[in-house]
């Protein structure tokens, strides 16, 4: 069924009786052109292009829990494309176009609100950086708007501009950044992927790789084994664990990030904010609730929970940056697990296992890359060689000393 | 998380600051045949395991003793805490 305003008036005065399940539930068969391990964000939205753009249709995501169970459900939702490295910028400004026509496309309502994000600077060499970056991403076809005080002022009066320790100076903006609703993502990619054809099968853990002399042949599951030509991974937080059925190591740790989201406020805040002096974001959801979030943890975990100096550290980050936020009572928490990659940067690469595809090492920022890693993952499997904007996302990279290091700290995942 | 010191007794964790797997003690050997792939290895590869994780921690507030602490990343409970100079000898790596 498609989705449009006339079904609404339709349904609406035929009692609503004529929706239909969004997905079919089928059993599993014995073997696929393409199997898709995870159905996050990510993996659905590969599968979703597998069919839509390159018209492969024996595809079936393997989800272990529902689909949306990962990090898809459970991040902060904000989406930008200000990166600055030429490896890096051009994936995401890809993934924000599609982004712009997602909803059209899949025909799906996922709330993309491209409200603006502002990255706050506070020195002048910040300043100097913000210019640089804001340089770098219109180079790749993005948008950036170097704000100074005064602007900046009269979008967000409320922010501690006279702060004693980190006066706030100005801020870079990207306009067509935003957020986007997150379940919705999930949802959109799945029903576009049903509707060509994809089997969807929840409930379906892998627990291992039918590998033989260096070929992957299928996997193998809760539900038995299922044979594949391709076999795609693609579970974020748990790509160590699941790699490492296949033995291979990887340049990835799992970490645990925590949000947090208020009880429901009037419009203050008209776009995602983010603090320069700390680790810091705030956005505020349509419901009103501020939704905001800060560093990881810093040490290793799949417990999909964090602990208490990190909730302390984030709300001081809130503190600083807008006194005001005192004032809001915290209604929920949560924590997901991320993959935390070496340089900061993610993997959409083969593996020395021939038919076996690795997607990974999001770090805790995958969820604006969905559209392109998706459609970056779909045509590499599809057509066995890279997207050219994902061509520096390779696993081999730190041997050939081209790691796509944002931060600068090196090798060391729980400092990006 | 509580660190139970051997030293000092049961330190907060904010005290610590974290480097990473406690692999990092076994430093490749920098004149082998192999060492840039050992070092690729060494610096880039990790296990990640869902469980037992050995790993180094830093009593930054403290002492400022390496730990070797032994945690379960599925709970984060604290399972066992060494000093790293420890088993860094006990690995022969005193040299
Ligand atoms: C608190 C938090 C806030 C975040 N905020 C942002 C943000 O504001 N902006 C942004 O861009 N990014 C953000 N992220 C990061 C982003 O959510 C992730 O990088 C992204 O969602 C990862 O891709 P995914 O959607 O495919 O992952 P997931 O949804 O985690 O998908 C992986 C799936 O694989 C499944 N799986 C695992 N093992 C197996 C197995 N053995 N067999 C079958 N299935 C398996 C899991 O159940 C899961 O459903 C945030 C993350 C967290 C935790």
């Amino acid at each position: 069924m498609r989705y449009s305003v006339l079904q609404i008036l339709r349904q609406g005065l035929t009692g609503n009786r004529g929706w239909k399940p969004v997905w079919r539930e089928p059993e599993p068969k014995r073997h696929y052109d393409t199997i898709v391990v995870g159905g996050g964000g990510h993996g659905l939205a590969t599968a979703y292009y597998l069919a839509s753009a390159h018209g492969l249709t024996d595809v079936a995501v393997l989800e272990k829990g529902w689909l949306g169970s990962g990090n898809v459900g459970r991040n902060t939702t904000i989406v930008r494309s200000n990166y600055l490295l030429p490896g890096n910028e051009p994936f995401y400004e890809l993934s924000m176009k599609l982004w712009e026509g997602l909803e059209q496309d899949v025909n799906y309502n996922a709330m993309v609100s491209q409200r603006g994000i502002i990255n706050l600077y506070h020195s002048d060499g910040q300043r100097d950086a913000a210019a640089r970056r804001g340089n770098a991403m219109i180079l790749a076809g993005a948008d950036a708007v170097l704000l100074d005080r005064e602007a900046l002022q009269r979008k967000c009066p409320y922010l501690d501009f006279d702060n004693e320790r980190f006066p706030i100076k100005g801020g870079l903006w990207q306009p067509r950044g935003g957020t986007v609703r997150h379940d919705a993502v999930a949802w959109g990619y799945a029903r576009g992927a049903d509707r060509r054809g994809v089997d969807l099968i929840q409930n379906c853990e892998v627990t291992g790789f039918d590998i033989r002399n260096g070929v992957c042949h299928g996997v193998e599951t809760q539900r038995g084994t299922i044979g594949a030509d391709r076999v795609a991974v693609c579970v974020a937080g748990s790509s160590g664990r699941v790699m490492g059925y296949a033995g291979l190591r990887l340049p990835i740790e799992s970490h645990v990030l925590q949000a947090f989201v208020t009880e429901g406020l009037k419009p203050a805040i008209p776009g995602v904010i983010t603090y320069g002096a700390g680790h810091f974001y705030v956005s505020q959801s349509d419901k009103g609730g501020l939704v905001f979030g800060g560093d990881i943890d810093g040490y290793n975990s799949y417990a999909q929970r964090g602990n208490l100096p990190m909730v302390e550290d984030v709300c001081e980050g809130g503190m600083a940056l807008m006194p005001m936020i005192g004032r809001a009572r915290v209604l929920r928490m949560w924590g997901g697990l991320v993959d935390m990659s070496m340089d900061g940067s993610p993997f959409i690469d083969k593996t020395p296992v021939e038919g076996l595809y690795f997607n990974g090492g999001w770090n805790y920022g995958g969820f604006k890359a969905t559209p392109a890693s998706g459609y970056c993952y779909a045509h590499l499997i599809a057509t066995g060689a890279p997207h050219p904007v994902a061509a520096e996302m390779r696993l081999d990279r730190f041997e050939r000393g081209a790691a796509i290091d944002e931060k600068g700290v090196g090798a060391q995942p729980n400092l990006h | 998380m509580i660190i139970d010191h051997p030293l000092l007794g049961p330190r907060d964790a904010q005290e610590f600051a974290i480097l990473g797997d406690a692999s990092l003690i076994d430093r490749p050997d920098w004149q082998a045949e192999d060492a840039a792939k050992l070092f690729h290895d060494y610096l880039h590869l990790r296990d990640n395991p869902a469980g037992e994780h050995r790993e180094l921690w830093f009593h930054e507030q403290g002492d400022r003793s390496w730990l070797v602490v032994t945690r379960s990343t599925l709970t984060h409970e604290v399972l066992k805490v060494e000093l790293a100079r420890d088993v860094a000898i006990a690995r022969g790596r005193d040299r």
